[in-house]
C-alpha cells in the first residue's frame, strides 16, 4: 500500500513474498524511510542523525530540525527506553488487524530522545518501565522494531 | 514597532450566527448545508448580503464555487483546511482583518457532511507512519494521552467520565442537539470500548451540518437585530515541532493553552474568575481535562478531581459545553461551540442558559492551541 492516498485494502507492495499471507499495512519505503527499514531488516534500530550538530530525530527529514543541515545519516542507536503509554485497540481499522483484537500499541521514549510508537510484546509494562527492542520479520521485506520489558539482569 | 496586544480588543464583534439542522443529510452537500447556515445568519444579524466582503471558507471543497454558490466576490478571503483547530483561527483572522479594515463584514463558514460521507477518522483514511504497528485515529491519540495522566496524576476513567456526563446532559436540554439520551458514569463505563483508556462514550459524534458567523466592525455590530457580542480577546500557540503522531502533545498542550489563555484573558481584561461559562474543544472527553488545567480553572493534574460532581453541569461552578459539544450536540469542529458563546452572552439559550452571563471564554487544546474571549457589547 501507498501512504497519502485513499487506496482500499491494503496490500503487499509489489514483489513481496506471494506466500506471505500477510495482511496488515506496510510502511512505505521511500529513500527518505529506506534507512531505517534496511537497518531493521538487519536487526538493527536506527534513527537518523545529523553529522553536523548531532542531533538525534525521527520520524526521518529532509533536513536537520535542530540546524537544518542537510548531511543526515542512519546510526543505530541502543534499543533501549522507557515505556511512556499505551493504548489497547478493540476497533480494527483494517481487516488484518480483526483478528489480534484486542491489540495493545505502546509509545517508547529511546534512550537517545525521539518518541516511537511500537508494539510490547509479551507481558504489560508499568508507565516508566524500561523496554528494549526486539524484531519480527513480517515479510521478506519488512522487518517490524517492537518492544519488550527489559528482564531483570541477575 | 512595539505593540499592545489590548489595541485589538474590542475590535470586531459577532453580529450574526446560523446553522443547519445536524444529522445525516446525504440528499445535499457541503454547499447546500453552507448556504443554509449562511442565510440563518443573515437573518439573524439583520444585514443584507450585499455588506459581506469577506470570506472564510473552512472543509468546503472550493471556495469559489462557494462564493458562486452564494453569489459574493469578496475584497479578502481565507481558506482553511478541514481541521477542526481551524475554527479559532479564522475567527482570529477575521477579527484581524476586520480591525484593520481589511473587510468590513466577514462571513466565516463551515461544512461538514462527513456522516453522509461515511468518515472513519483512522486507517487508510489517515495513514500515517504507524500504520504498520496499528495505531491510527485522533482517538487513539487522545487515549495515548489520557493514559499519560492516569499515570502521572491519578485519574481515574469515572472522573472523565463526568466530562462526558455533564456534556449529555448539556445536550439533553438542547432542542438542537443529535443526541439526547442521558447516560451514568456507570453507563459510561461499561459502554463499548475503542481504544482504551477511552470508550465510545469518550468519542464525538459524526454527524453533517454546517455554520456561520458573521463579524463585523462593533460599530456597525450594534446596529444589527440581536445584541452585539464583542471579541475581547484571544491568543494562541501551535506545537509543530513533535507533529509524528497527530493529534498528540506528551505534554497535552499544557504549555500551549496556559499561554493562549494567558494571552487572551490580557487582552481582553478579564481574569480566568470572570468567566462564567467554558467552550472547551471535546474532540474527545480527555480535552476537557486539559483545556482546564491549562487555563488554571484548577492546578495542573487536578482536572479529575476539579470535574467529580458535575461541576460542568449549567448551574453549577463551570458551565462548559452547554449546547452538548461535539461529544453530544454536532461534530462542527468548534464552530457551533463559538456559535453557543454568542447565544450565551445574547441570553437565547432557554433551559442551558447561564445566569446573567456575559463572559465566554473558548478554547481548542490542539496542535494549534487557540483561546477567544467573547463579552457583552
Amino acid at each position: 500500500m501507498s501512504y497519502g492516498t485513499s487506496s482500499p485494502a491494503p496490500k503487499g507492495p509489489a514483489g513481496s513474498a506471494p506466500t506471505s499471507g500477510y495482511n496488515k499495512p506496510l510502511p512505505d519505503i521511500t529513500p527518505l524511510t529506506k534507512g531505517f527499514w534496511d537497518n531493521a531488516k538487519q536487526h538493527r534500530l536506527a534513527m537518523q542523525v545529523c553529522t553536523q550538530c548531532s542531533d538525534v530525530h525521527f520520524p526521518a527529514s529532509p533536513v536537520c530540525p535542530k540546524c537544518l543541515s542537510a548531511a543526515q545519516e542512519w546510526r543505530p542507536v541502543s534499543g533501549r527506553g522507557t515505556l511512556e503509554s499505551w493504548v489497547e485497540f478493540h476497533r480494527a481499522y483494517w481487516p488484518g488487524f480483526a483478528d489480534d483484537l484486542p491489540y495493545r500499541v505502546c509509545l517508547v521514549r529511546l534512550d537517545e530522545g525521539p518518541l516511537l510508537v511500537s508494539n510490547l510484546v509479551g507481558e504489560q509494562a508499568a508507565i516508566g518501565s524500561a523496554v528494549e527492542v526486539v524484531f519480527e520479520d513480517v515479510t521478506d521485506e519488512v522487518t517490524l522494531p517492537k518492544f519488550q520489558i527489559v528482564k531483570e539482569t541477575p | 514597532m512595539a505593540h499592545d496586544p489590548k489595541s485589538l480588543s474590542n475590535r470586531a464583534a459577532v453580529i450574526g450566527v446560523g446553522n443547519t439542522a445536524y444529522g445525516s443529510f446525504p440528499e445535499t452537500d457541503e454547499y447546500g448545508l453552507a448556504a443554509e447556515a449562511f442565510r440563518n445568519a443573515l437573518e439573524d444579524s439583520g444585514i443584507d448580503k450585499s455588506e459581506v466582503d469577506g470570506l472564510v471558507t473552512c472543509r468546503i471543497p472550493s471556495y469559489a464555487r462557494m462564493g458562486e454558490v452564494l453569489g459574493i466576490d469578496p475584497r479578502w478571503s481565507v481558506t482553511l483546511p478541514p481541521h477542526g483547530r481551524m475554527s479559532g483561527i479564522g475567527i482570529i483572522e477575521a477579527a484581524l482583518a476586520v480591525a484593520t479594515g481589511q473587510a468590513r463584514t466577514v462571513a466565516l463558514l463551515y461544512s461538514n457532511i462527513g456522516r453522509s460521507r461515511r468518515v472513519n477518522y483512522g486507517g487508510d483514511e489517515m495513514a500515517s507512519i504507524w500504520d504498520p504497528w496499528g495505531f491510527t485515529s485522533p482517538g487513539a491519540s487522545h487515549a495515548m494521552m489520557f493514559r499519560s495522566h492516569m499515570a502521572r496524576f491519578g485519574t481515574t476513567t469515572r472522573q472523565l467520565a463526568e466530562v462526558s456526563v455533564a456534556i449529555r446532559h448539556h445536550a439533553c436540554i438542547n432542542p438542537d442537539a443529535v443526541m439526547k439520551k442521558p447516560f451514568t458514569i456507570d453507563e459510561h463505563e461499561a459502554s463499548r470500548p475503542i481504544a482504551l483508556p477511552l470508550r465510545l462514550l469518550d468519542y464525538c459524534l459524526i454527524n453533517d451540518g454546517a455554520v456561520c458567523v458573521l463579524i463585523t466592525s462593533p460599530e456597525r455590530a450594534r446596529d444589527g437585530r440581536k445584541p452585539p457580542v464583542m471579541i475581547s480577546g484571544f491568543g494562541g500557540r501551535d506545537s509543530f515541532s513533535k507533529s509524528a503522531m497527530s493529534n498528540f502533545d506528551q505534554d497535552m498542550w499544557y504549555n500551549e493553552v496556559k499561554v493562549a489563555g494567558a494571552e487572551a484573558t490580557a487582552m481582553s481584561g478579564f481574569g480566568t474568575k470572570d468567566v462564567q461559562a467554558l467552550m472547551a474543544y471535546d474532540n474527545f472527553s480527555p480535552t476537557v481535562l486539559f483545556s482546564l488545567e491549562g487555563l488554571g480553572f484548577c492546578p495542573r493534574g487536578e482536572s479529575g478531581r476539579f470535574v467529580e460532581g458535575g461541576t460542568l453541569r449549567v448551574g453549577n461552578k463551570l458551565p462548559t459545553n452547554t449546547d452538548g459539544g461535539h461529544l453530544s450536540n454536532s461534530y462542527m469542529q468548534g464552530w457551533a461551540l463559538n456559535v453557543e458563546a454568542v447565544r450565551q452572552i445574547r441570553g437565547e439559550c432557554g433551559a442551558r442558559q447561564v445566569a446573567d452571563c456575559d463572559v465566554v471564554q473558548y478554547v481548542q487544546a490542539t496542535p494549534c492551541t487557540r483561546s477567544i474571549i467573547y463579552s457583552r457589547g
